[in-house]
């Protein structure tokens, strides 16, 4: 019971992280019809700027400035990249991302180099906040979330509550109706850009120094995030949000629990076959099919509901 | 009026034939052999992107998993568990587990057109990949699997033993496989799939499934890949998880749209100019790929068309009179040379930052165009900027009369009449 807990935990930390990334990627999905490719390569900006600044000044100013920074180049990419191929249609768009996110990568190499980087938890941070029933609970980790969950709450009442977040809703729904009104929608699609490039910034500040700062960091992750955009429904933050906590959840109790169907038909009683060319299907434990399951939830949600958990229009 | 039509079809086989004498070396052969698969791969891929319309990230899952699939077809038949046959014939088992798996793959995943279903191809390409890692009595994880091509005398006494008889093999496939492929555009499917592309409501209207037609394009197109996959097996004796992985999908993408999409030939171009590049320059930069995302966005946001496209937009002025292409020699010139003196500047900056951050490389002394440059000091780094800001500055200035000049040309082509 009480390793549940802990794994619940470490799942819905994994999850949360994970709605960073995919809110701002659905975000821009829903309001310009762009497919991010890139997305995770913010992530990974990040947490490069996060540990360039806390090697000059400390945690706390990386905290602010690094996703700002990440704002900034994502903004940039927008209107001197992403605008002038607009009028080439979304598959031109998604292409584009596409090579950004190899450009990204290999600048990341050239200026940071190819091995990882040291990018710490800060000292004050290091420790066990409270231990529980055998498990540590360490003060970063309660930190990482309660990052994530605050910016999930102010995400959700600058959408639902302000003037901003009022036309940004109007703009997701019919951007030529906006625009009639008087809104400069390529100057919101660039900062809606930036934002949720912004987002992904946060995420990699946080969870750079947990998971790892290295080149491989956004492709490693970026195609999770498509997945919990799909599965949640496109445009959907809610479905991002439960689609992201179940991803989390799920891979990391995966881990925790390392069964396998060998062990379970050795407790019925049954031979198993150890040197056939099925005998990994008998071998295999669950920690090993993790990386695997996101994928599989994708598959089996696109054949029985391919609208996603709380999709409101058609993929 | 049909001898005019295989001109282009007898050339290319006398060229293929030809090849081999002219460059004889090891090397030579090697890289022409699998610019002959990668043709194929490139082509089957561009029935997917180009002409039905479908940009997959995951399409070498076809290349890779026939590749495995002959590897471990050719181990049995040294063990003799399986019915025999011959390795010239090995490629069309590679093509059926290629359609297998496009068939099952295609059914979920053509559902959808556009943006979604890039992200599932993206998905079965994540999944099959992380597969290949997971199940190792199949796929055996990073070491990938070994065979052997030489399975005994074949007809003529051939042997695929020597490097040049499986280059001949790779060349008649790949001819073989052009032609079906080229064909198959000129069929009422081939042309039903443009129009899928083009505007799918419509075909819905006329009394086709587009979904379907997405299917059937989809199943074909990884026939071809499978074959491509089974002659990349049979060439380099080995197939491991790189080759379904989406580092590969994104390689095939990248010849098939820096090469053009909308024309045939321009997934030809792109698998034969990016391959020999990544072959020569791998070894002489550690930048290639950097440069090759840079290339590939700069095809996309200035001339999507790619180089065939560049090529086919002359096309019209020299079907009129090849002579309204000589006004266009000057601004052309001008234009390359500042883009040259542009790139170059911006490559010697690059290839100096590299040489700064790889910590391996600090012993030896970095030569960026036959000249030892210092990258800690303040000379090059000075002439390398200067380069680049000079250039981008000139590119600035003649693009707009590289443009003119053929808007001027265009324009007297379509003012005369063709003769």
């Amino acid at each position: 019971m009480e390793s549940i807990i802990f794994a619940m935990f470490n799942g819905v930390l994994y999850g949360m992280l994970l709605f960073l990334l995919a809110s701002g990627l659905t975000l821009i999905f829903s309001m310009m019809g762009v497919l991010n490719f890139a997305h995770a390569s913010f992530f990974m900006l990040g947490a490069y700027f996060a540990y360039q600044i806390s090697e000059g000044l400390n945690f706390w100013a990386a905290l602010f400035v690094a996703p700002v920074i990440v704002g900034l180049v994502g903004a940039g990419i927008e209107r001197w990249g992403l605008r002038p191929v607009h009028r080439y249609g979304h598959v031109a768009e998604l292409l584009f991302t596409f090579g950004v996110a190899y450009v990204i990568e290999e600048l990341v190499q050239m200026i940071w180099g190819r091995v990882p980087v040291p990018y710490e938890i800060p000292e004050l941070m290091s420790g066990a906040l409270f231990t529980w029933q055998g498990f540590d609970y360490s003060i970063y980790r309660v930190f990482m979330l309660v990052v994530s969950v605050a910016i999930f709450v102010a995400l959700f009442a600058l959408l639902t509550y302000t003037r901003i977040g009022l036309i940004i809703r109007a703009a997701v729904s019919d951007p030529v109706h906006v625009a009639t009104l008087g809104h400069d929608i390529p100057r919101i699609f660039m900062w809606t850009f930036g934002f949720g490039c912004a987002l992904a910034g946060v995420a990699g500040v946080v969870g750079g120094n947990v998971l790892g700062t290295e080149p491989a960091m956004a492709i490693q992750l970026g195609p999770i995030v498509f997945v919990v955009i799909v599965i949640g429904g496109l445009g959907s933050l809610g479905g991002a949000l439960a689609a992201a906590l179940l991803i989390g959840i799920i891979t990391r109790l995966a881990i925790f629990y390392d069964y396998g169907l060998g062990s379970l038909l050795l407790s019925l009683g049954l031979e198993i076959d150890t040197t056939g060319l099925l005998r990994d299907f008998t071998r295999i434990t669950t920690a090993q099919v993790a990386p695997v399951l996101p994928y599989l939830m994708l598959v089996l949600m696109l054949i029985f509901k391919p609208r996603g958990l709380f999709g409101t229009r058609d993929v | 009026m049909l001898i005019g039509r295989l001109t282009p079809w007898i050339a290319g086989a006398a060229a293929l034939i030809a090849l081999p004498h002219v460059f004889s070396s090891g090397f030579a052969l090697t890289l022409m052999s699998q610019i002959g698969l990668l043709i194929v791969f490139a082509l089957a891929y561009n029935m997917l992107l180009g002409q039905g319309g479908m940009l997959s990230f995951g399409h070498a899952v076809y290349f890779g998993l026939a590749g495995y699939f002959t590897v471990h077809y050719l181990n049995f038949i040294y063990e003799e568990q399986v019915p025999y046959i011959p390795v010239t014939l090995i490629p069309l088992f590679g093509g059926l587990v290629g359609l297998f798996f496009g068939i099952l793959i295609g059914y979920v995943s053509t559902r959808r057109a556009g943006t979604t279903f890039a992200m599932i191809s993206l998905g079965f390409g994540e999944m099959v990949t992380a597969l290949t890692l997971v199940l190792v009595a199949i796929f055996n994880g990073e070491d990938g699997i070994q065979a052997d091509r030489v399975l005994g005398e074949e007809l003529f006494g051939i042997t695929y033993g020597p490097n040049i008889e499986v280059y001949y093999l790779i060349a008649g496939w790949c001819l073989v496989c052009t032609l079906a492929m080229f064909l198959l555009t000129r069929t009422p499917f081939g042309r039903i799939s443009n129009a899928v592309r083009d505007n799918p409501e419509r075909v819905e209207f006329i009394g086709y499934s587009s979904q379907r037609i997405r299917w059937l394009a989809f199943s074909l197109s990884s026939f071809f890949a499978g074959i491509a996959g089974a002659l990349h097996a049979v060439n380099i004796e080995h197939v491991g998880f790189e080759q379904v992985s989406v580092i590969q999908s994104g390689l095939v993408l990248f010849m098939v749209y820096i090469g053009g999409t909308a024309t045939f030939v321009g997934p030809i171009i792109g698998a034969t100019l990016l391959y020999f590049l990544q072959s020569t320059l791998t070894g002489v930069t550690e930048a290639w790929v950097l440069y090759l995302g840079v290339l590939f966005v700069g095809v996309i946001m200035f001339f999507p068309g790619g180089l065939a496209g560049l090529i086919a937009m002359h096309q019209p002025i020299w079907r009129v009179r090849a002579r309204l292409l000589a006004p266009l020699l000057i601004p052309y010139s001008r234009f390359l040379a500042a883009l040259i003196v542009c790139v170059l500047g911006c490559i010697g900056l690059i290839e100096m930052l590299y040489f700064r951050s790889s910590r391996l490389s600090t012993e030896t002394e970095l030569v960026i165009y036959g000249v030892e440059s210092d990258p800690f000091s303040a000379g090059p780094w000075f002439i390398f900027v200067a380069a680049a800001a000079i250039g981008a500055f000139a590119v600035r200035k003649t693009y707009p009369s590289a443009v003119s000049a053929w808007n001027t040309a265009i324009a007297d082509a379509r003012a005369r009449p063709p003769g």
